[in-house]
């Protein structure tokens, strides 16, 4: 099987905030960047695949040259090889955008499956694998925790709300996006790592996929959440805030 | 015409929850510019859901009726969806963002050139629509700018279903064209996936642990305080997923919702597929060494800091208070 995964890079989770001059974007100066979480998850089911059945694992990713650290990373766990779209202005595309910019790096390659994380933990529009799916002409699941081959397709474990489950039976070629949380990630070895520095990597330009960048969705600012309720910071040394806590829920808010 | 479409999705043969939220937000999002609101109601057997659905302030009730649409399936609905649009040209479209409308609804906004605007949780003056980043950590405001009718689906609790309006409206049918051939998924029937035998929805009292929590093997920092505390334990997806805490203790869009008197997240930094999960909490302690996380904007007390240094400490207090 030839799996294509998508992966995106993202600030780390704990990565500072400070929104930007022009008000629509954090300052990106100080970020530590990382695979999102459940791209990751998607290239651990696309190996576990190819470790059953045989096949090729390829990467792609759209971003600037940053994102090419994140591209190492998935060729070091065990990837074989990457298309990175060179791309800077990716905040400046709504997820049709970027969904058209991957589309035009897929094609070519005609593959069996195309798996997704199912939304990134910076923007989480979590639409770009079923957008894909749409313009691809391929059918498609999405919050996906495992995937069986089978004689006439695949068989997926979808994850439906508050605890439920369903299989479902598709057709390859397929996409699909996928859930965090159904396997146990790898870490990449110290062979892998070697090993990554001499995969190839293809760069595509965003130019030369010719895939319109005009968005229909315009995000035109960004700013820190409004507090809800009035929350009580406690402070002082920790047993001092561990005992006003403990006096507050029995006197203030009469639990304990 | 210009109107605005709300698509109602049936859940075990009734209208869910988060259904008449999005209805209530179509008919603010109507009020707000003078638009006629009108509601459908996709599936195999739709007529009593409709009957019940006229009696709500509509301009109309449209069924969408077909066979192939008697269990849910991402290519049926796309393409029921897709022939009702093109009908009605409605220029706004509203969905509850349940996980079946995340399934099929950017497709569908695909095949129009356009793209959802997902997840949002209030609506501004233009109109503007607010959704979350960054996990919550930022709030964006959103703009359509597109030819074609904007797509929107709407968060769990950002809308009030009580305030919904009453009325009458009329009921119409439109029976789309779909071949079996034309569904390529086949759906299974759902299953739940282990036996629950803890039922955090009826607990009073929770302490619930997240990614702060760093290991199983410091788990039994928040088991003590729990115990101390007579509370259940339960933890946010990561600890799950990692498999430090049984599945049948996540809390949140994707396991369970839970409303006690009281909920001590420890290490949790408040995604919103969480915070969906607590909303009904009466009182919320929130302990995190990020002063900007947002399980903070919850909260109706914080400490921050280093929760192995504050929860055993608690621990303590709360012994202490119980003797």
């Amino acid at each position: 099987m030839k799996i294509i995964v998508a992966i995106k890079q993202v600030p780390e989770r704990d990565a500072p905030i400070h929104i930007d001059a022009g008000g629509k974007w954090i300052e990106e100066a100080n970020i530590q960047w990382a695979m999102n979480e459940s791209d990751a998850y998607a290239l651990e089911e696309a190996l576990q695949l190819k470790e059953k059945h045989g096949g090729e694992v390829v990467v792609l990713s759209a971003g600037p040259e940053r994102a090419g650290t994140t591209i190492r990373e998935a060729l070091a766990k065990g990837a074989d090889r990457a298309i990175h779209i060179a791309c800077d202005d990716l905040g400046d595309r709504d997820a049709l955008g970027v969904a058209r910019l991957l589309a035009a790096a897929i094609k070519p390659e005609n593959p069996d499956l195309l798996l997704t994380g199912l939304q990134s933990d910076d923007l989480g529009y979590g639409q770009t694998g079923v957008i894909l799916a749409e313009l691809l002409g391929l059918p498609h699941a999405s919050l996906i925790l495992h995937v069986e081959k089978t004689d006439a397709g695949l068989t997926v474990k979808r994850e439906l709300e508050e605890g439920w489950f369903q299989d479902i039976e598709l057709p390859i070629p397929a996409v699909l996006s996928m859930q965090s949380g159904g396997s146990k990630l790898r870490y990449a070895t110290l062979m892998g790592i070697k090993r990554a520095r001499t995969k190839e990597v293809r760069t595509l330009s965003a130019a030369e996929l010719a895939a319109p960048v005009a968005s229909s969705a315009l995000l035109e600012r960004i700013a820190l959440p409004q507090k809800q309720k009035s929350t009580q910071i406690l402070s002082g040394t920790v047993k001092e805030t561990a005992a006003t806590l403990v006096e507050k829920l029995k006197f203030e808010a009469r639990i304990l | 015409m210009s109107s605005i479409l709300v698509v109602i999705e049936q859940r075990e043969a009734r209208i869910s929850r988060i259904s008449w939220e999005a209805l209530a937000a179509a008919q603010s999002l109507g009020a707000q510019l003078g638009l006629p609101v009108a509601a459908t109601i996709p599936g195999a057997q739709t007529e009593s859901l409709a009957t019940e659905l006229a009696g709500k302030a509509l301009a109309k009730v449209i069924r969408v009726e077909h066979p192939l649409l008697s269990a849910y399936s991402p290519d049926g609905f796309t393409l029921a969806l897709e022939q009702l649009v093109r009908t009605e040209q409605p220029s706004y479209v509203l969905f509850p963002h349940s996980y079946q409308v995340r399934d099929y609804t950017p497709a569908l906004a695909a095949r129009l050139d356009q793209v959802l605007i997902g997840d949002v949780t209030g609506i501004g003056e233009g109109p503007t629509f607010f959704r979350q980043l960054m996990q919550g950590r930022l709030n964006g405001t959103y703009r359509h700018t597109g030819g074609g009718p904007c797509f929107i689906s709407v968060q769990s609790g950002a809308f009030r279903a009580d305030t919904v309006q009453a009325g009458s409206a009329q009921i119409e049918l439109l029976t789309p064209i779909i071949e079996a051939a034309q569904i390529r998924t086949r759906p299974g029937k759902p299953f739940r996936g282990s036996t629950q035998t803890v039922d955090l929805g009826s607990a009073q009292l929770i302490v619930s642990v997240g990614r702060g929590i760093k290991g199983a093997e410091n788990l039994s920092v928040v088991e003590e305080l729990a115990a101390a505390l007579g509370a259940e334990l339960a933890a946010s997806r990561p600890i799950c997923d990692n498999g430090w805490l049984p599945l049948e203790r996540q809390v949140g869009s994707s396991g369970q919702t839970v409303s006690p008197k009281l909920y001590v997240a420890v290490g949790i930094s408040g995604a919103i597929q969480h915070l969906v999960g607590i909303k009904g909490s009466q009182c919320v302690v929130a302990i995190n060494k990020d002063p900007d996380a947002p399980i903070f904007e919850v909260a109706d007390y914080g400490i921050v800091g280093d929760l192995f240094e504050v929860v055993p400490a608690i621990t303590e207090a709360v012994k202490a208070a119980k003797q």
